[in-house]
């Protein structure tokens, strides 16, 4: 039997989550998260009565704010998932997963946190009353396959998950959440391949909103989700010049590892595998339609975002680059910041410089940490979580002949010699 | 294929193919990845590949008609046939993750429409894993019938998410089914027949049809009689559990 590619050791991206009135930021990369209250201007140090410092340990695979602001939630292979008040910033739960944590929401009201696992289990807390631990309920399952994202409807009438079966389900989320959710809106089916991110966006046109969806297939696709009905595809790689429409270069090279809707969602922007930038989108509600906007590159750094964050309305867009370990650096826990501002419809955006960061140098010491490294070690980090995502989304694709052989290792034919 | 040509699977007597050349292993696991060709939705899904007298040439023809009988691991296809008769107006299809089984059917479906000209071309069959893929097929509403005959027991705890009937993919059932719709599950297997029917029964989208109904429905009778699994246990005198529920709209809900 052909021996199997080494495993690469399992890493997690450097994940941005922004308050969203731009209270604070936090950054989780490893088992550490940070958090700066942009308001004080200064870092905020986290407390949880029945845990140590870390309070997670093990990577964290999500965090996010509730949309009032008033939540912050943490979760990832530890299978703890930790809600945090964003007033005191201490842990006021603590759920215990049976499984790996992948993806987290919170409800609009902030009355339920949802959280997926890896085997495609979504469960639900109920935190009303707030009691320190608490059981997870059922909700939902994708059958055996791993949740990428969970998204609320910004009515608040559906729960969206999205996987790697390049599946996007819609739910109708029940009054009675705790006995699970059995009403399937529709199907948002269309990508060939992962589905690795969702986002909404919504104008007074269409209150309830369109669906976005990046994918490992490269493209943004934009759905109405009462249907289900795919209404338009964007081919962000080729758009933006990344691949020749006709050249296959390297298969899944160019996935799109995060979307964030800035500006009250006119623009979009896009995180892509082995872009040193962002792809912002403009969506045409009424149209339907999406198109590439802009392209904004990072001059002078190799910066390749891996994961996106952004308040409405402030038009700034925070980006994080880093990975939780790099096999031979010495500096776990990478992780580097940066912020485009100025994104508008007219206006040209702007790569803000360190120093005119907001929250300044204290913000970049509290997200960053203290190592410094050079740009060529961040390149490297957004390499290995690209590796570590192919290895985690992708289909694994056997030769027929190496299938055969290993078919022939089986241990119940081995028996029978 | 030519008259003169031998072919050994076929049997020269039927027609059909012959079962011996199509073994498989019982049981297949739905959890591992699936190295087949699925369907990307069910506007993808090509009916003049499956139904091609019907359906001359992709895009043509006929095109508002849909399938709407599912059977769920269809195995050799026996309840198939026995549909495909009984309302030769309806699309019918049969689902089987067992590659060779479905080569099985496949063929078997196609020696029936050349015996039977004019019969048998509303039957196909597709290898997928329907535990999957179910939305990948159908649409929202539009299955009538849907069958879950003699499923694989699994019979360690550990391995009850690999029932093809557990209370999560119900709702991925409930979504394909129209309200009304009839789904059938049987089996010879006490302890399995009681989990799929307490399934269907805490489930809020679905009612039991009541013994009047069950009489009335000439598809019940079929369920012992027209599979290969049923007439097995049949001829071992062995029991038989079913539970024939309806996709009901849920009490609280409106629409």
């Amino acid at each position: 039997m052909d021996s199997e590619p080494k495993k690469d050791i399992e890493v997690a991206p450097a994940l941005i989550a922004v308050h969203p009135y731009q209270c604070s930021v936090a950054v989780a990369v490893g088992h550490h998260l940070r958090v700066f209250d942009l308001l004080a201007g200064s870092a905020v140090s986290l407390t949880d009565d029945s845990a140590a410092v870390p309070f997670h340990t093990d990577n964290i695979r999500a965090i996010r704010f509730g949309a009032k602001g008033k939540l912050f939630v943490s979760a990832g292979d530890d299978k703890t998932v930790k809600v945090w008040s964003t007033e005191s910033w201490s842990c006021i739960t603590s759920v215990s997963s049976e499984k790996r944590v992948s993806a987290v929401a919170i409800s609009d009201d902030g009355t339920y946190v949802c959280f997926a696992d890896k085997f495609g289990l979504v469960w639900v807390v109920d935190l009303d009353p707030p009691l320190r631990d608490k059981k997870p309920s059922p909700l939902l399952s994708h059958y055996c396959s791993i949740i990428t994202s969970l998204e609320f409807s910004p009515d608040g009438r559906f729960i969206l998950s999205a996987d790697r079966d390049f599946k996007i389900r819609v739910t109708c989320f029940p009054e009675k959440p705790l006995n699970g959710a059995h009403q399937i809106q529709s199907f948002c089916l269309g990508h060939t391949e992962f589905v690795s991110c969702l986002a909404f966006v919504q104008a007074l046109e269409c209150p309830q909103g369109l669906l976005l969806s990046g994918s490992g297939d490269s493209t943004v696709r934009l759905w109405n989700v009462d249907s289900g009905a795919l209404l338009d595809t964007c081919e962000v790689a080729i758009k933006a010049g990344l691949v020749e429409s006709d050249g296959k270069a390297e298969e899944h090279d160019h996935a799109v590892t995060d979307l964030c809707t800035v500006l009250d969602g006119l623009l979009v922007a896009v995180a892509i595998q082995s872009l040193q930038g962002i792809i912002l989108l403009s969506c045409n509600v009424s149209a339907k339609t999406l198109s590439v906007a802009k392209v904004v590159l990072m001059a002078g750094e190799a910066f390749v975002p891996t994961c996106l964050g952004s308040s409405p309305s402030t038009g700034k867009l925070w980006m994080v680059t880093g990975v939780s370990n790099l096999p031979g650096c010495n500096y776990p826990a990478l992780a580097r910041v940066r912020v485009i501002s100025g994104i508008d419809v007219e206006q040209e955006p702007v790569v803000v410089g360190d120093d005119n960061i907001p929250g300044g140098e204290k913000l970049l010491e509290t997200l960053q940490g203290n190592a410094s490294v050079d740009d060529n070690t961040f390149l490297a980090a957004a390499e290995a979580v690209k590796t570590a995502m192919d290895h985690l989304l992708i289909k694994k694709q056997y030769p027929s002949a190496n299938r055969e052989s290993r078919k022939k290792c089986r241990n119940d034919r081995k028996l029978k010699g | 294929m030519s008259e003169t040509e031998v072919n050994p699977t076929i049997s020269k007597s039927t027609g059909l193919p012959r079962k011996r050349f199509y073994r498989a292993r019982a049981h297949s696991n739905p959890l591992s990845d699936s190295h087949f060709p699925v369907s990307i939705s069910p506007s993808h899904v090509d009916y003049s590949l499956h139904y091609p007298q019907l359906f001359l040439s992709s895009g043509q023809a006929d095109s508002s008609k849909r399938i709407q009988f599912a059977d769920v691991g269809c195995g050799f296809g026996g309840l198939l046939i026995s549909l495909s008769t009984l309302f030769p107006e309806t699309l019918m299809i049969g689902m089987e993750l067992r590659d060779k089984v479905t080569e099985y059917v496949k063929e078997r479906i196609s020696s029936l429409r050349v015996a039977n000209p004019g019969q048998y071309q509303n039957v196909s069959v597709v290898r997928t894993n329907s535990m999957k893929y179910i939305p990948n097929y159908f649409g929202k509403g539009q299955l009538s019938k849907m069958f879950f005959l003699f499923p694989d027991p699994h019979f360690k705890e550990k391995n009850h998410r690999r029932r093809v009937i557990s209370p999560f993919l119900l709702d991925e059932y409930a979504y394909v089914l129209e309200v009304g719709g009839i789904i059938y599950t049987i089996t010879d297997v006490e302890e399995l027949g009681d989990w799929m029917k307490s399934c269907l029964e805490n489930h809020p989208m679905f009612e039991a049809l009541t013994e009047k109904e069950l009489e009335a429905d000439p598809v019940v009778k079929l369920l012992c009689s027209a599979t290969e699994e049923g007439q097995k246990v049949a001829r071992n005198g062995g029991q038989t559990f079913q539970a024939v529920f309806r996709r009901i709209v849920p009490s609280n809900q409106t629409s």
